[in-house]
């Protein structure tokens, strides 16, 4: 519109109950990071979901490349010992 | 739906060469039900048919704050107005996260509402209906959000990660705007005999626009096949508007209320709702801009925008002169 | 006492109330999205309250009047809400500066109101200085902003200064009634609020880089006793037309 200059966008991060890390829930758009946090805070937790907040700027969000899938996270896919099922265990030594 | 006027545009996926392989890469994606997020490849039919989509949609909630907005000052009893400023509210916050996963797409918030001011994008129709009663208040509740979460649920699994779960929080926080707007509609038909009309009067008037919301019949639906091939869409328009009905109909009977088409019957062999025909052009008219409060909702919408400028100038202003002082004190401190 | 004690749970709950509506005229009005949505929940956390104290007025008359019998069937001239909340709406400089004006005396009247020797109005005040203690917060940040933004911004915030300083005074002002709860230790002495509202109201001034109107104006009362703007009247004649047009029928 008239703006000249958009207003930043926040990527939100909160915080459901104490002891649960934070998660990704949507973004807002703001002028600065404190009234990123109090824009979170009026659209994201209207409903009690939340006991703390992050906010980043979308734009400092580093992300990994998509068609790097494969070399990136394919190789794990083929390492079974790392999986506790991975190993045998006779059912007589009980819950390990 | 919200993106009903999508249905008469064309959406080609304008697809180079080069680009077969990764559109294969794509589609197998969408058919194995996973989802497509923002930094993957993907056609450009399908960025442009998601922008279109998800930007009507938005849209649509921010021009749909305003015919309930037409009854805050006057709701009948304190319980009734905050419930209905709460609804309102979170329309401007769906209205947000569709934004939001538009915005992942490539294309900023502030275009699509200039897209929306130029009156390049539409809304749902039937937004440029007046709301001249309180009834009407109650009919939005129980028929428009009742035939809008009938479409947003299936887009709940829609193949585009970050409009599936804007429509996940969406449903979520929607599930009380039917429920709000049926309690109004009960209280209303057990009310006196001028609450009874008044509901009576809001059906008559919202019936018909309402089944609009679905869009054109499926014959004369422009592009539908890629919006499904792609997953984007899952149910047809007249799947969805058969669905409503059914679900509907009981719930006016219960009521109490006449729907105003002397068709309506019971068809006992389907088990469906048959209704009478839609007067298309009505609806044509209407999303081409000649409802009765197309005008009104345009005017509104650009008045605010207008009247927010100079905040939002200030604030970015502000943060800018912040910036500097801190550059500055850094500066003076090395 | 009971005469007094409702006549103040509806004083309290007519602020909320009337400040709460024009908060909620701003709906799909704000400057941007998130500010729409933050301006209703302002307006919301403000509903609240006044439903609260006006049930509670309710219990302590004993006449079996609910909220919206206050709410919806008195006139302007028995609403006894400070003149402040009554004005209407104009611009967003405006609206901020009025919050601003409002929640810096609300929070800490709410909170000593919270340690009240009446534990209904104890509880009502627990559960709202919470709320107002973030409206502080949210308007001051803009007034900040807004002050020291743009040309136009700083003109319209101090524009707005003028325009809702002469009717600051109001909100310190105790009839006979209230003095006698304040003795009571019911309600807290509205002038020993003063201070704290002064130094908010300073600091946040200072860094938005504006200073108090330097003109004195007369200082504009009477809400409190029930004489009102004809604003008022208007934006009750909105607020009542539904609910009047069908005296004695559930919504």
């Amino acid at each position: 519109m008239t703006d000249k200059t958009p207003m930043p966008l926040w990527e939100v991060f909160i915080r459901a109950r104490s002891g649960l890390p934070h998660k990704h829930c949507g973004s807002v758009h703001a002028p600065d990071a404190t009234m990123a946090v109090q824009a979170a805070r009026d659209v994201y937790t209207r409903r009690g979901e939340s006991v703390s907040i992050w906010v980043v700027p979308s734009a400092a969000i580093i992300a990994s490349d998509p068609n790097e899938k494969d070399q990136l996270f394919e190789p794990t896919s083929t390492k079974a010992y790392r999986h506790p099922t991975f190993y045998d265990i006779p059912d007589e030594v009980g819950h390990m | 739906m919200y993106t009903q006027a999508l249905n008469a545009k064309d959406a080609s996926a304008g697809t180079r060469p080069e680009d077969t392989a990764r559109l294969a890469v794509f589609q197998s994606t969408v058919d194995a039900e996973d989802k497509i997020e923002p930094n993957d490849w993907m056609p450009d039919g399908y960025r442009k048919t998601l922008i279109r989509q998800i930007s009507q949609h938005a849209h649509s909630e921010v021009i749909g704050m305003q015919p309930e907005g037409n009854w805050i000052t006057r709701a009948p009893s304190l319980r009734r107005k905050a419930a209905l400023l709460a609804k309102i509210q979170d329309e401007a916050g769906h209205g947000l996260y569709l934004y939001a996963a538009a915005e992942t797409l490539g294309v900023s918030r502030d275009e699509l509402y200039e897209q929306l001011l130029s009156g390049k994008a539409k809304y749902s129709s039937i937004f440029n209906y007046p709301t001249p009663t309180w009834a009407d208040i109650g009919i939005i509740g129980w028929l428009v959000d009742g035939a809008a979460i009938m479409n947003q649920i299936p887009l709940c699994r829609c193949s585009y990660g970050p409009y599936a779960r804007a429509m996940i929080r969406v449903c979520k926080e929607e599930s009380f705007h039917q429920r709000q707007g049926y309690e109004i509609m009960l209280t209303l038909c057990r009310g006196t005999p001028e609450q009874k009309a008044m509901a009576q009067d809001a059906l008559n008037r919202w019936w018909w626009p309402v089944l609009m919301m679905f869009g054109p019949s499926d014959k004369d639906s422009m592009h539908s096949a890629d919006s499904t091939r792609w997953k984007i869409k899952r149910f047809s328009n007249d799947d969805l508007r058969q669905k409503f009905v059914d679900a509907t109909v009981p719930q006016g009977q219960f009521l109490g209320l006449t729907f105003p088409d002397p068709d309506l019957r019971l068809d006992e062999e389907s088990g469906h709702w048959h209704y009478g025909e839609i007067d298309w052009s009505e609806f044509k008219r209407v999303v081409a801009g000649d409802g009765p409060m197309n005008k009104q909702r345009m005017a509104h919408r650009r008045q605010t925008e207008a009247d927010g400028a100079w905040v939002r100038e200030a604030a970015m202003a502000h943060a800018e002169k912040r910036r500097q002082r801190a550059a500055a004190a850094r500066i003076a401190a090395e | 006492m009971s005469a007094e004690l409702t006549a103040y749970s509806i004083s309290l709950a007519d602020d909320a109330l009337v400040l709460g509506h024009r908060l909620s005229q701003w709906s799909s009005l704000g400057p941007t999205l998130e500010e729409d949505i933050a301006l209703s929940n302002l307006a919301l956390d403000l509903i609240g309250q006044a439903r609260l104290f006006y049930t509670l007025a309710g219990q302590i008359e004993g006449k079996d009047r609910t909220e919206d019998d206050f709410a919806y069937f008195r006139d302007a001239g028995d609403f006894r809400n400070v003149l402040l909340v009554e004005l209407p709406n104009s611009d967003f400089a405006h609206a901020m500066v009025r919050q601003l004006v409002y929640a810096a005396f609300a929070h800490p009247y709410l909170d000593a109101l919270s340690r009240s020797s009446h534990s209904g109005l104890a509880e009502i005040a627990a559960k709202a200085v919470k709320e107002i203690a973030y409206h502080v917060r949210h308007s001051a940040e803009w007034v900040i902003r807004l002050g020291d933004g743009t040309d136009e911004s700083r003109r319209r915030t101090i524009a707005a200064l003028d325009a809702l300083w002469p009717y600051v005074d109001e909100l310190f002002e105790m009839d006979a009634g209230e003095r006698s709860l304040v003795a009571a230790g019911i309600a807290p002495d509205r002038a020993a609020i003063r201070p704290v509202w002064d130094r908010t109201i300073d600091n946040v001034l200072r860094e938005a880089t504006l200073e108090r109107p330097s003109q004195v104006a007369v200082a504009r009362t009477g809400g409190r006793s029930g004489r009102h703007t004809s604003d008022l009247a208007a934006m009750l004649a909105d607020m009542q037309v539904l609910a009047r047009a069908h005296p004695g029928v559930t919504w």
